[in-house]
C-alpha cells in the first residue's frame, strides 16, 4: 500500500552556534516503520530524532510529521507533541508525583480525559509493562528498569502514533537492559512507528526494519540490519561497528 | 587446582553501639578528657546564665503596677510595663469597641498558620490555598472595612502588633505572588520580557529599602498627580511589597534553576502547554526546592517590618519606644531593657515558629522524592 510516509525530512539542516550538527538530512519514514540509528556521539543521532517532535529547532528545510509541516506556529507543535512520543536516556519522570500520576497528567491535561478514566487507562499500560503493583510509589522509589518502564508506559498513554526513543538503555545497569527492551520489541511486534537511537545491535537485528548510520551530522549509510552489521560498506560503519563489537 | 569456594556467609545483626542513657552520655560528652572539660565549662556556662535569667526574668520581676514606682527592684524585669501596656502594644490606635475586628484578624492568621502547619488528608492542599488567597482579603474587609455596614478604619490608626503582622502579611503575601511572576518573566524566552523583569528586579535590589521607603512616602506625591490621595500607609505597603518582591524573585529563580531541563523536555513531548508545563510539573518542583531560601526572605521580611519606625509609623517595636517615652514609665534604665527584652521575645518567637516549620516541609518534601 503505497501510503504517504508519517515522517518527512527533506534536506534538513540545523547548527549549533556555529556547529553544524544536521547537515542535508533527507528521510522517509512509513506507517509502521522501525528505524533504528546508530553512530558515534556527537553525531547528531538525538538531535535528528529531538526535532520530529521540536525540542529542537531546524533551521533550513522541510519537516513533515503526521502531515503537517512543523513551523513556528504553536498551535501544530503542541498537537504534534502529542501525537508523537518520546523516551529520554534519563527517565525524566516526574520526581514529585506518584508512578500512577505521571500517567495520568498527559491525559487529564492534554487529552482532557476524565482523571477515573484515565487512571483506568494508566493502569492498562503499567500491567503492560509488568510494574502496576507499583503504581502509588514515587519514581525516585523504583530502579533505574522500572522508571524506563513507566516512562514508556507514560508516553504510550497519550496513544502516540509514533514513538521516539533516545538511547533509552544506555543509564540503566546491565542487568535492567533486558527489561526495557522486552518491552520494546512488544511494542514493535504490535505495529508501532518507532525511531530508536540505540546502540543495542541484538535489539536492532530483531526488530529493525532499516538501521541508519550516522556520522558528523550525515546519514553516511542506511541498509537492513543484516546486511548493515554483516557487511558494512563505508569505512566509517567498518570502523565504529568494529569498536562497538570489541566490548 | 581450582581454588575452593568461600562458603556462605548468613546476615547478622550489626554490633551493639551503645548502652542506653549513660553510654549515649559517655560517648557524646565526655569521650575524652578534652571533651570533659568543654561539657564541664559549657555546663558552668549554661547555670550561670540560666540562673541571671529566672531572676532577674521572674524572681526578681515586678509583674504589675501603673508606673515606673512599681519596679523598685532594679534587679529585676519590669514586666509591670507591659501587663499595664499590653492592649495597646497588640491593637494599637484600634478603637476600643472595635477590638473584635482584630481579634477576628488574628483568629484567621491563626487559623491559616493551623491550616499550613497541620496536615488534613487529601483536602489539605485546596484548604491552603483557599486560605492563601482568601485571608488577606478577609484581613482588609475585617480590618479596614467600609463594606458590608462595617465603620470605615483608616489603616493610620494600626499600630503595635497589629500593626508589624499587617505590614508583615502585605510584605509576604504580596510578594510571593509578584516574585513568583518576576521569577517568571526573568527566566522567559522573551527577550522583551525577561529583560524587563531583570531590571526590576535589579533596581529594587540596589536601592536601599530605607530609600525606597521615604521616596514612596515622601516624593511619590510630587511624581503622580493626586499621588496624595493614596494613603500614606498604603504607599508604605506597596513600596514593602515591591522590594520584598524582588527578592523573593531571586529566590524561586533559584529554585527554578535547580530543575533539570529533563524536566521540561518531558513535560514538552507528552504535549503540556508553557503555562501547564508550569503549573503542574516545574513549580511544585521548583517551590519546594526554594523552602528554605523562602523562610529566610519571610523571616528577614518579618524582622524588617521595623524600618517603619523611619516614617513615624507606630509598629510593634515603635509603639515600646512611644511607651517609654511616657513621663509615667521614666526612671531606671532596667524598664527600658525590660522592653527590648519582650519586643525581642515576641519578634524572635514568630521567626523561629517560622523557621521550624520550613525545617518540617524540608522533611517531608524529602520523604516524598
Amino acid at each position: 500500500m503505497p501510503d504517504e510516509p508519517v515522517i518527512i525530512f527533506d534536506k534538513v539542516n540545523k547548527w549549533f552556534g556555529d556547529f553544524h550538527v544536521l547537515r542535508d538530512i533527507d528521510l522517509d519514514v512509513q506507517r509502521g516503520e522501525k528505524i533504528v540509528i546508530c553512530g558515534p556521539s556527537g553525531s547528531g543521532k538525538s538531535t535528528l530524532i529531538r526535532c520530529i517532535n521540536r525540542l529542537e529547532e531546524h533551521q533550513k528545510g522541510k519537516i513533515i510529521v503526521d502531515g503537517i509541516e512543523l513551523t513556528d506556529d504553536l498551535k501544530n507543535i503542541d498537537s504534534i507533541r502529542s501525537e508523537v512520543g518520546m523516551v529520554f536516556q534519563s527517565f525524566n519522570l516526574f520526581p514529585h508525583i506518584s508512578v500512577l500520576e505521571n500517567l495520568v497528567i498527559g491525559q487529564h491535561l492534554v487529552r482532557r480525559m476524565p482523571k477515573a478514566d484515565a487512571e483506568e487507562v494508566a493502569m492498562t499500560y503499567l500491567e503492560r509493562v509488568k510494574i502496576a503493583d507499583q503504581a502509588d510509589k514515587f519514581p525516585g522509589q523504583l530502579s533505574g528498569g522500572q522508571q524506563q518502564r513507566v516512562a514508556i508506559a507514560r508516553s504510550l498513554c497519550m496513544k502516540p502514533r509514533i514513538m521516539l526513543f533516545d538511547e533509552v538503555t544506555s543509564a540503566l545497569d546491565p542487568e535492567m537492559v533486558k527489561e526495557v527492551l522486552d518491552v520494546m520489541i512488544d511494542l514493535a511486534r504490535e505495529g508501532m512507528t518507532m525511531l530508536v537511537v540505540t546502540h543495542e545491535m541484538g535489539f536492532a537485528r530483531e526488530v529493525a526494519d532499516r538501521v541508519m548510520f550516522m556520522d558528523e551530522g550525515q546519514i553516511v549509510e542506511e541498509n537492513k540490519p543484516g546486511p548493515f552489521f554483516d557487511a558494512p560498506r563505508s569505512d566509517r560503519a567498518k570502523l565504529f561497528l568494529s569498536q562497538i563489537l570489541r566490548q | 587446582m581450582e581454588p575452593a569456594l568461600k562458603p556462605f556467609i548468613e546476615p547478622q545483626s550489626p554490633p551493639l553501639q551503645s548502652s542506653g542513657f549513660i553510654g549515649w552520655l559517655r560517648a557524646n560528652f565526655f569521650s575524652s578528657w578534652f571533651n570533659t572539660l568543654v561539657t564541664l565549662a559549657l555546663l558552668w556556662v549554661i547555670y550561670q546564665i540560666g540562673g541571671f535569667v529566672i531572676n532577674w526574668g521572674i524572681i526578681n520581676a515586678n509583674w504589675v503596677g501603673d508606673s515606673a514606682k512599681s519596679c523598685p527592684n532594679i534587679d529585676g524585669a519590669c514586666w509591670a510595663f507591659v501587663t499595664e501596656r499590653w492592649r495597646l502594644f497588640v491593637y494599637g490606635l484600634y478603637p476600643k469597641e472595635l477590638y473584635w475586628r482584630v481579634n477576628v484578624f488574628y483568629l484567621l492568621g491563626a487559623l491559616t498558620i493551623i491550616a499550613f502547619v497541620f496536615s488534613f488528608g487529601p483536602i489539605t492542599k485546596k484548604l491552603r490555598l483557599t486560605m492563601f488567597i482568601g485571608f488577606p482579603i478577609a484581613a482588609y474587609i475585617f480590618l479596614v472595612g467600609g463594606v458590608f455596614d462595617l465603620q470605615h478604619i483608616s489603616p493610620e490608626n494600626f499600630g503595635g502588633l497589629l500593626l508589624t503582622l499587617v505590614i508583615a502579611t502585605v510584605g509576604i503575601f504580596g510578594s510571593i505572588p509578584l516574585g513568583l511572576i518576576l521569577a517568571l518573566g526573568r527566566t522567559s524566552d522573551l527577550k522583551v520580557i525577561s529583560k524587563v523583569c531583570t531590571y526590576f528586579i535589579e533596581f529594587w535590589r540596589g536601592v536601599p529599602h530605607i530609600a525606597v521607603i521615604v521616596m514612596f512616602v515622601a516624593l511619590l506625591p510630587i511624581f503622580i498627580p493626586d499621588g496624595n490621595k493614596i494613603d500614606i500607609v498604603v504607599r508604605a505597603f506597596i513600596a514593602f511589597a515591591a522590594f520584598n518582591s524582588a527578592y523573593m524573585a531571586e529566590v524561586f529563580r533559584g529554585g527554578l534553576q535547580s530543575i533539570p531541563a529533563g524536566q521540561f523536555e518531558a513535560s514538552k513531548a507528552i504535549g503540556l502547554s508553557y503555562w501547564k508545563m508550569m503549573g503542574y510539573i516545574i513549580l511544585p518542583q521548583a517551590i519546594r526546592n526554594s523552602v528554605p531560601a523562602l523562610v529566610n526572605t519571610c523571616i528577614s521580611i518579618f524582622k524588617e517590618t521595623t524600618i517603619v519606625l523611619l516614617i513615624g509609623f507606630s509598629d510593634f517595636l515603635g509603639i515600646i519606644q512611644l511607651s517609654l517615652e511616657d513621663p509615667k514609665w521614666l526612671g531606671p534604665p532596667h524598664i527600658f531593657s525590660s522592653a527590648y527584652v519582650f519586643a525581642a521575645i515576641i519578634y524572635f518567637t514568630f521567626t523561629y515558629g517560622m523557621s521550624k516549620y520550613s525545617l518540617r516541609l524540608e522533611n517531608r518534601s524529602n520523604v516524598a522524592q
